[in-house]
């Protein structure tokens, strides 16, 4: 019994190798990707341009891959090489498009319909009824895609896919226009169904919660290929790409060079060429495998810095720096400042810190920086690994 | 002062039977248009678009040789039937539809071509057939688009001249169709009767025109049927 089960999960893996090329006149752009997305959620993480949707496009039919192949557990959707390509309509892909593409002369009930024409009248009643209801839409059974809200039209494209039984979920986006609250309830209604299908689903998005909040697994896209994966942990915590770091919020990036290597204590100095010429500033972070004099690259989060207006003692955060805060501007409810010590660091704090310590530009402040709290990644240049755990 | 209560009837039987027919025609065609990749495409729509600018005697001339004895569709239709196309009632709706087609086909491949791409990529990765599709959301959000292209059709048919003149000639209750019954009254001095004619193909028209763009100014509907991005 065990075994047919998971003869059952095996079996449904997507696995997709895509290669495809664009010619305009703006730009040439391709995409060449190879992985296996097991069933659950699998987040395509990456900057917008970075091919996502074509990806998902490929995976759906609507455009068709120069090479490659495309399966799920063993049923084939497009082979380059057979020269087989199954039609859209007969993938069984359910696809939530990025501005969801409800139909908008039909109702509600009749959007979530629509797949299901294939079916007897009252099978097709009974499954939308019940998606309409798993999906807490169905007080709004009759009414057209105009006169409900953001939130409960995403549904309404949600259970439209879903109620065809597809054996692939694609979702470009799906919550991007969606406050908080809301948003949060689509995911637990999403994580619930798949914990009761357990099919394929390619999840496309920017956002870092969503991506923490769902993510199984992470497959970053920069310019049409797979930088990184991993779990969400693993890629977003300690990311080794800029363009992850970027996407995973790190304010402040700075090249720098190894300048010393201290084994014993774990740790290597890296020295940060500062914006006045032949200045530099000193940062201690994490030991990596690296030659002295090497080309690194050092991200931290705004959030990460503590400011002091008096020189602290008994530390045990290694980096203290003294600089100047250059400007204080409130962002909703935070407040960011930057700072110059050499170079120009951006620095978040709350309003309340703000005002506890007269924070103004002008004012001399010490920044500290945990040594864990400076990540180093790899730059477009130079590659190496990371010793031990982080 | 009498009216040619037989040719006006004879015009609006002409006007209905080809809008009938290039709706029936224009739905395909239209489709085709807004939605083929073929790389010589143009050339089918400036063909479509031609009788707008071709002088009416020029397409009718053509059409009439098209359809006399010494053309091959002329006779297949003789040995079928037993007579010409030229100068019967049939003939006129041929020589019609080609005049009145860009006015039904332009307007109904416009508006398919308006609807939005990713309804039609949703409709697909649901299940459905192009043809499914079509019918299903790009005709019902093409509604207004298709009454434009048929009344346009009608209004076209109705108020012909040259084609009709020069493939139809003059036959009482066969091809004699209001314009041409006016144009005879004129030749005759008979004012009092081409006036009455004329006015009432004018009202007719009008009235026709009016209550199809009343019925097709559901605006307040079709505004529902696109989504405020703000809400």
């Amino acid at each position: 019994m065990a075994t047919s089960v998971e003869t059952k999960l095996a079996n449904s893996n997507l696995s997709a190798s895509v290669r495809k090329t664009f010619l305009s006149a703006e730009r040439e752009f391709s995409l060449d990707v190879a992985f296996v997305a097991a069933p659950g959620f699998t987040i395509l993480f990456g900057a917008s341009g970075s091919g996502k949707t074509t990806l998902l496009d490929c995976v759906a039919g609507l455009t068709t891959p120069n090479a490659g192949r495309i399966a799920v557990g063993e049923r084939v959707l497009f082979d380059a090489e057979t020269h087989e390509n199954i039609p859209v309509a007969k993938r069984r892909v359910g696809y939530v498009l990025q501005d969801l593409a409800l139909f908008p002369h039909l109702t509600v009930v009749r959007n979530t319909e629509y797949g299901l024409a294939h079916l007897p009248r009252a099978t097709r009643k009974e499954r939308a009824a019940a998606m309409l209801h798993e999906f807490r839409i169905d007080h709004m059974r009759q009414q057209r895609p105009a006169e409900i809200s953001g939130g409960e039209r995403q549904r309404v494209a949600l259970a439209r896919a879903l109620v065809t039984d597809p054996c692939v979920l694609l979702l470009d986006e799906p919550l991007a226009a969606l406050d908080g609250a809301t948003k949060a309830k689509i995911i637990d209604d999403l994580r619930h169904w798949n914990e009761a299908h357990r099919i394929p689903i390619l999840y496309v998005t920017h956002n870092r919660e969503e991506v923490l909040a769902l993510g199984e697994r992470v497959l970053v896209m920069e310019q049409g290929r797979i930088i990184a994966q991993g779990t969400p942990h693993e890629v977003l915590s300690a990311p080794l790409q800029e363009t992850v770091a970027q996407l995973a919020g790190f304010e402040n990036i700075f090249d720098a060079a190894v300048w010393l290597v201290h084994e014993d204590r774990g740790t290597i100095t890296c020295r940060l060429s500062a914006d006045k010429p032949g200045q530099f500033v000193l940062l201690e972070t994490p030991l990596i495998r690296a030659e002295m004099g090497s080309r690194v690259r050092i991200g931290i989060r705004a959030g990460d810095i503590l400011l002091a207006v008096v020189k602290p003692e008994g530390l045990s955060a290694r980096n203290v720096i003294a600089g100047q805060i250059i400007s204080v501007e409130r962002r909703d409810m935070i407040v960011s400042a930057r700072v110059d010590c050499g170079i120009t660091m951006e620095v978040h704090l709350t309003l309340a810190a703000r005002d506890a310590l007269h924070l103004a530009a002008g004012r001399d402040v010490w920044l500290v920086i945990k040594t864990h709290s400076c990540h180093l990644m790899r730059g477009s240049s130079s590659q190496f690994p990371v010793l031990g755990s982080q | 002062m009498s009216i040619d209560w037989q040719s006006f009837r004879l015009t609006i039987e002409l006007a209905l039977v080809v809008s009938a027919i290039l709706f029936a025609v224009g739905l395909p065609l239209g489709w085709w248009i807004a939605f083929s990749r073929w790389r010589w495409k143009f050339f089918v729509e400036a063909l479509v678009a031609l009788p707008i600018v071709l002088p009416p005697t020029v397409l009718g001339f053509y059409v009439l040789v098209a359809l006399g004895s010494q053309s091959p569709l002329g006779r297949w239709w003789q040995s079928l039937t037993g007579h010409t196309l030229a100068f019967t009632f049939s003939g006129l709706v041929i020589g019609s539809i080609l005049y009145s087609l860009p006015f039904a086909v332009q307007p109904f491949a416009a508006s398919f071509s308006s609807v939005d791409r990713k309804l039609l990529a949703a409709s697909a990765t649901l299940g459905a057939s192009p043809l499914r599709t079509f019918f299903r959301v790009v005709v019902p959000l093409s509604v207004p688009g298709l009454v434009t292209g048929v009344v346009l059709a009608f209004a076209h048919t109705m108020g012909e001249f040259g084609v009709v003149l020069m493939i139809g000639g003059n036959i009482p209750g066969v091809t004699r169709t209001a314009s041409i019954s006016i144009y005879d009254q004129v030749q005759a001095s008979n004012y009092a009767s081409a006036n009455a004619m004329a006015l009432l193909l004018l009202i007719f028209c009008f009235a026709v025109l009016t209550v199809v763009y009343a019925l097709n100014r559901r605006t307040p509907n079709q505004k529902l049927w696109t989504i405020d991005p703000a809400k």
